[in-house]
């Protein structure tokens, strides 16, 4: 363990940039991108389960109020959407004064508030879609086997839905981690954030922003491979065995 | 003496698509151990007659008894619905379907799809489902591929494990929506035998089918039915040995 | 009534930005992803390499690291090229690199990745014999390439199409925060003047959905078009 710490002091003496102090800088913002990225993501999958069934209903109440959410929120640019939250709560009148601003000031909350809305109505149209793949003869067997809607929802249509939306899904993730860059610029120290910081101080753009692109191919590539083994262990069933 | 109601009874079922009346009043009685076909030319409305019995169709008119059981309609601004839900699932349980393209839910392995609604609709313990459903599937010879996923296994032993589900249920009357008609030529031999075994065994069987080879060997009664009506009805050996109706005479005469 | 507070002209022009910035990124777009997709399929083992590792790093990268990248190293890079053409040779000159050409060649290098994937895709789904009919005919393969493959290939690509770009024209948001001033910079500008955030990132929203809403239109024509002989739309 010493070793290893003396050979990365001696390899961090040799350059101005990646100190200890600035490699921190980039591990805190990991953090923060990592707890960001998974927060939304989990928060807007739950909503969009129920939003999707919702969004297949033949109920015009349910389904067009639903269906106007996601068109607006997959129509309009994350950014515009951070920018709306972010504001919108530091301009509300007298907030600043008031004993909430310490606990809203600090942009994750607006932030996570953007990315799960933004993620939820992504996720609603790409389960939706799975929903409706459903080949009509499964439904009918399950309606012909006694189940009744919400049992034919429950243990037919939801699971293999959710298997065929895997692939979608992993998509989504990637595309989620990528825009939550744009924390940064709500004063967000996430990676990018982190990257942005560096290459202020040193003026060095190129070890500031290839260092955290690299981290973020990083990431992008575990994604990638955890949902290809998922989708291996998940979507077996579909592959003919030859 | 106390009687034991009769399975299924079919009582003047009429059924329209748009403009066009599918079926024009129709009728059956189907008692313990009958094999009834039904047999015509496509688009006779033999098949849409089947699903109306398990409601996959409603009726628009006509009375369904079940096990002694009048099934219960009320009007509704979309016409005709089951006033009723929980008697429906009720007499479903008791009709098992077999599906012409045998919708094995694709995300379950064959003893899954076996199991599932014994568990979730009549239930029954998991273990008990599951020794149930391992005989069902030796029964049918499909044992060694239990633990397959529908996609994997050949359509033939796809339909024979839609059989086992549909044994499952332990149902009182088995309905078949023609099971071999997806099935390639070299297919269709197992699944029959396994159907001829059903019947030998005394299942109370409505099957929609083209083997006429299978209605002559098997069936207690063929219904020959054509633009929604009966056109003749009887024992195999009056109806196809010796057909009165034109109609009948031609849907008979080999092709070739 | 709205009131945009004197800031309309200003939200005119920044949505004009905002048009031509991502025609112009698209449309180099087009020739990097068409470049990539014969790259892709040609059997040169360099060219597809490199094709597969343009698309995978820039695939695996944020829209906006490589932004940053590009304009904040490029000034940097251009700088030392120019220096050392000084050094080199006595010729002093100096570029600097203007934001709407960084943005317009960032987009563009970003999605020429996503439109080679498109592209390939699409030029695989032509019949195989539509090319040998052509070539059976004396046709020159780039004669081959514009009569028969191109215009068949467009059918396949132009979902796909039509789908990087309602993504690309979201993405051009992104060059508000390295200092260009699309429409949505101003209306963040606007919103911290005046406090109101709502009126101008609303306006800011409907527009964006005005401008989809219109190449929806135009690209479902468009398929009508390239379905030539498929009958209906498929």
């Amino acid at each position: 363990m010493q070793a290893l710490l003396d050979w990365l002091d001696g390899l961090l003496a040799n350059n101005s940039i990646f100190t200890l102090q600035t490699l921190s800088f980039y591990g805190e913002g990991l953090t923060t991108t990592v707890q960001l990225v998974f927060l939304s993501l989990i928060i807007g999958l739950i909503m969009a389960v129920p939003l999707a069934i919702g969004r297949s209903s033949r109920h015009g109440l349910i389904k067009w109020p639903i269906f106007a959410y996601t068109y607006v929120f997959r129509g309009t640019p994350l950014l515009v959407q951070l920018y709306l939250i972010y504001y919108g709560v530091v301009f509300v009148e007298g907030v600043q004064e008031s004993w909430l601003w310490p606990l809203i000031k600090d942009p994750f909350m607006p932030a996570l508030v953007a990315f799960t809305l933004n993620t939820a109505a992504y996720t609603t149209e790409i389960f939706r879609g799975a929903i409706k793949a459903t080949p009509k003869g499964e439904i009918e067997a399950a309606r012909a086997y006694g189940m009744s809607p919400t049992l034919a929802l429950r243990r037919i249509v939801l699971p293999s839905a959710f298997r065929r939306a895997l692939p979608a899904y992993g998509n989504e993730v990637i595309f989620m981690l990528h825009a939550s860059a744009i924390a940064s610029v709500v004063t967000l120290m996430d990676l990018t954030g982190a990257a942005r910081f560096v290459y202020a101080r040193f003026y060095a753009p190129f070890d500031a922003f290839l260092f955290v692109a690299a981290i973020y191919l990083c990431l992008t590539f575990a994604i990638l491979y955890f949902f290809r083994f998922l989708e291996k262990k998940l979507l077996a069933h579909l592959k003919p065995m030859t | 003496m106390a009687t034991t109601p009769i399975p299924l009874e079919v009582r003047n079922i009429t059924k329209r698509f748009g403009d066009t009346d599918v079926l024009k009043g129709l009728s059956l009685e189907a008692h313990k151990g009958d094999v009834i076909t039904l047999i015509g030319a496509s688009g006779s409305g033999k098949s849409t007659f089947l699903r109306c019995m398990n409601l996959l169709e409603q009726p628009d008119a006509g009375d369904l008894v079940v096990h002694g059981e009048t099934i219960r309609f009320k009007n509704t601004a979309k016409g005709r619905a089951p006033a009723d839900w929980k008697q429906v699932v009720r007499m479903r349980a008791r009709l098992a379907m077999v599906f012409q393209g045998f919708n094995l839910w694709a995300h379950m392995t064959v003893l899954e799809n076996i199991i599932e609604a014994p568990i979730h609709v009549l239930g029954k313990p998991k273990k008990e489902a599951i020794e149930h459903a391992e005989a069902l599937l030796e029964r049918v010879g499909l044992s060694h591929r239990a633990n397959a996923y529908p996609a994997q296994i050949s359509g033939g032993q796809q339909q024979r494990g839609a059989i086992a589900r549909a044994l499952a249920m332990d149902p009182e009357v088995m309905l078949f929506d023609e099971p071999t008609s997806a099935l390639d030529p070299e297919l269709v031999g197992d699944v029959l035998k396994v159907m001829h075994g059903l019947a030998d065994e005394g299942r109370t069987m409505v099957v929609v089918t083209h083997e006429m080879g299978f209605a002559r060997d098997v069936s207690s009664q063929v219904i020959y039915l054509h633009e929604g009506l009966v056109e003749e009805a009887g024992k195999p050996a009056d109806v196809l040995k010796n057909p009165q109706s034109p109609r009948l005479k031609q849907f008979l005469a080999p092709k070739y | 009534m709205l009131d945009l507070q004197g800031y309309g002209p200003r939200l005119l022009e920044g949505a004009g930005v905002t048009v031509s910035l991502a025609v112009l990124s698209l449309t180099l777009a087009v020739v990097l992803g068409l470049v990539t997709a014969t790259a892709k399929m040609s059997g040169n083992v360099v060219a597809h390499r490199l094709a597969t590792l343009y698309t995978t790093l820039i695939r695996g990268v944020p829209d906006l690291v490589l932004m940053m990248l590009l304009f904040f190293g490029g000034q940097i890079g251009v700088n030392a090229l120019t220096d050392w053409l000084y050094d080199a040779t006595g010729v002093d000159i100096f570029i600097n690199i203007n934001e709407f050409v960084a943005g317009v060649v960032t987009i563009g290098l970003i999605f020429g990745a996503y439109m080679g994937e498109t592209f390939r895709g699409a030029f695989m789904a032509v019949d195989h014999g539509q090319i040998e009919a052509g070539k059976a005919y004396g046709m020159s393969s780039r004669l081959v390439f514009w009569r028969i493959r191109f215009p068949q290939m467009m059918r396949h690509a132009l979902p796909g199409l039509s789908n990087n770009w309602m993504v690309l024209l979201k993405t051009t948001a992104l060059v508000s925060v390295i200092g260009l001033s699309d429409m949505v910079r101003i209306a963040a500008e606007a919103s911290k003047a005046t406090r109101e955030p709502f009126t101008f990132m609303m306006v800011v929203a409907i527009v964006y959905l005005l401008i989809a809403s219109v190449s929806e239109w135009i690209f479902a024509r468009l398929q009508k078009r390239y379905s030539i002989g498929y009958g209906e739309m498929d």
